[in-house]
């Protein structure tokens, strides 16, 4: 647990040593992997480069192995929730030996962001524009349907970890889309889009999926408290979208009684 | 001309790529006879168009083939024959020949891609990097000069060899040429739950080409 220095230098990818007409930039450093923006064939074409660089401490055979696998099963996830029309970015190239994944690029802000400024400074009783809130919170309740209805489980369920992607067809600007509604609220807009599968599983099971969305929900305690009391709505709208979904609230129940974890070990 | 020089991004400086496009090649036979006797002349891909989406398929086959060149993993035995195993969703090489390569008596349109590993002008690679420091005149010259003859060499060679129409490799020149059934077919593309909703025909090819690509990517994971 030692902070790492300030101006401690991070080796990028060999891949992102080659040259490329605008330099790549480090996105976010997590404790596995780094992501990188950078561009993918085409200047025009952004794509966001996620690197698991090689662990010293482990021995060098299983630390390829392990990389390999983990990106592998990353890229694995994505393809399959794509196919299925789960809101994911899509794998444009991968060299899982060398630990790198390349992927869509999706614009927009993650949801957190989108919440915290649509929530802004506002005192606690305001509630113009909640029916927006109500409305994402539709969305994301959607999303997770789709997810878990395709047999994945995301593993790391938080509002940083969804992205609001603006709609491709805003340009009827003229018309009755942008009118009437305030830039406080147009904050709310877009596609909910998953990201980081780096912890996601291909699982069926209702225990996982309750888990999937406890996390979710502790998320928003933690993250907008004020958004919390509406975290009813993702559940209904997930019901709605995933048929097995009244077995999964059942479990819910007990994981909210227990905590994340099963078993009291570790 | 219709030859062009690719600049991918995250390629190597002293890779150069060329490519292009024949319609109605009448000679597939002979072209295919020189990549079975392995003749050094015609180190070149040959890719049967009707089974390419766009230029975003081909090139993504293109960056997979090159970087296996790079990390030296190639598993076919040059870049060329990489960039037709590479448009595969196998490991088959042999069906990859056969579905994306040229093939004697079908081979129509064809799509030839040369891939050039030129000597490194420069000692170690991080001085090829975008944040390199201007050339020396003679560097610069020698950038500048050689790609053209070699592009004009590679073009002379296939305009000799190639008996078809030369067209640019646009991807209006390669949508009309794609037979989808059977892209279709080699990409499973059919019963996509993902495509299942998708009414604008644009918007569907878009996420055919996507859905192709990824299964590039993966390889049969």
């Amino acid at each position: 647990m030692t902070a790492p220095s300030a101006n401690q230098d991070f080796p990028p990818p060999k891949i992102l040593t080659h040259p490329s007409t605008s330099p790549p930039t480090l996105i976010t450093q997590g404790a596995e992997g780094r992501l990188y923006k950078t561009t993918h064939l085409l200047p025009t074409l952004p794509c966001a480069l996620k690197y698991r660089p090689p662990k010293p401490y482990r021995h060098p055979a299983l630390d390829a192995r392990l990389t390999r696998a983990r990106i592998s099963a990353e890229a694995k996830v994505l393809e399959r929730c794509w196919r299925e029309g789960v809101p994911v970015p899509a794998v444009y190239a991968m060299d899982a030996a060398r630990g790198w994944l390349a992927m869509e690029w999706i614009e927009g802000v993650p949801v957190r962001v989108g919440i915290n400024n649509f929530l802004g400074e506002g005192e606690e009783t305001q509630t113009k524009g909640e029916g927006e809130l109500v409305d994402l919170m539709k969305r994301i309740g959607e999303a997770v349907g789709k997810l878990h209805r395709t047999g994945v489980v995301h593993g790391d369920l938080t509002t940083s970890n969804m992205m609001l992607r603006p709609r491709s067809g805003t340009q009827v600007n003229g018309e009755s889309e942008a009118t009437g509604r305030d830039d406080r609220v147009k904050v709310l807009e877009g596609e909910v889009v998953l990201i980081d599968f780096g912890l996601a599983t291909q699982s069926m099971s209702d225990e996982d999926r309750a888990v999937d969305l406890y996390v979710l929900e502790r998320a928003f305690a933690s993250t907008h408290p004020r958004a919390e009391r509406l975290f009813g709505a993702i559940l209904d709208e997930y019901k709605t979208t995933f048929k097995k979904a009244p077995s999964v609230l059942a479990k819910l129940e007990d994981v909210r009684m227990r905590g994340r974890k099963r078993s009291m070990l570790g | 001309m219709t030859l062009e020089k690719i600049q991918l991004e995250h390629v190597p400086s002293n890779i150069h790529i060329y490519a292009t496009l024949f319609r109605d090649v009448s000679n597939a036979d002979f072209l295919h006879s020189q990549l079975l006797a392995r003749n050094p002349d015609f180190e070149y891909a040959f890719v049967d168009a009707s089974s390419v989406i766009s230029r975003f398929h081909l090139l993504s086959a293109v960056y997979a083939a090159v970087n296996a060149l790079v990390t030296g993993t190639l598993r076919t035995p040059n870049v060329h024959s990489e960039i037709v195993v590479s448009l595969n969703t196998n490991n088959n090489i042999a069906d990859a020949y056969r579905r994306w390569g040229i093939t004697p008596g079908k081979t129509k349109d064809l799509i030839v891609v040369k891939v050039v590993v030129a000597p490194e002008v420069s000692s170690t690679e991080t001085t090829s990097s975008p944040t390199k420091d201007k050339p020396t005149t003679q560097e610069q010259q020698q950038q500048q000069q050689q790609p053209e003859d070699e592009q004009q060499s590679i073009w002379t060679h296939l305009t000799t060899h190639v008996k078809g129409t030369p067209s640019e490799l646009s991807d209006a020149n390669l949508a009309p040429l794609t037979d989808w059934p059977k892209v279709r077919k080699y990409y499973r593309l059919n019963a996509v739950p993902a495509l299942a909703g998708c009414k604008d025909d644009e918007e569907k090819r878009r996420q055919e080409e996507r859905l192709a690509v990824m299964g590039m990517a993966l390889k049969g994971l």
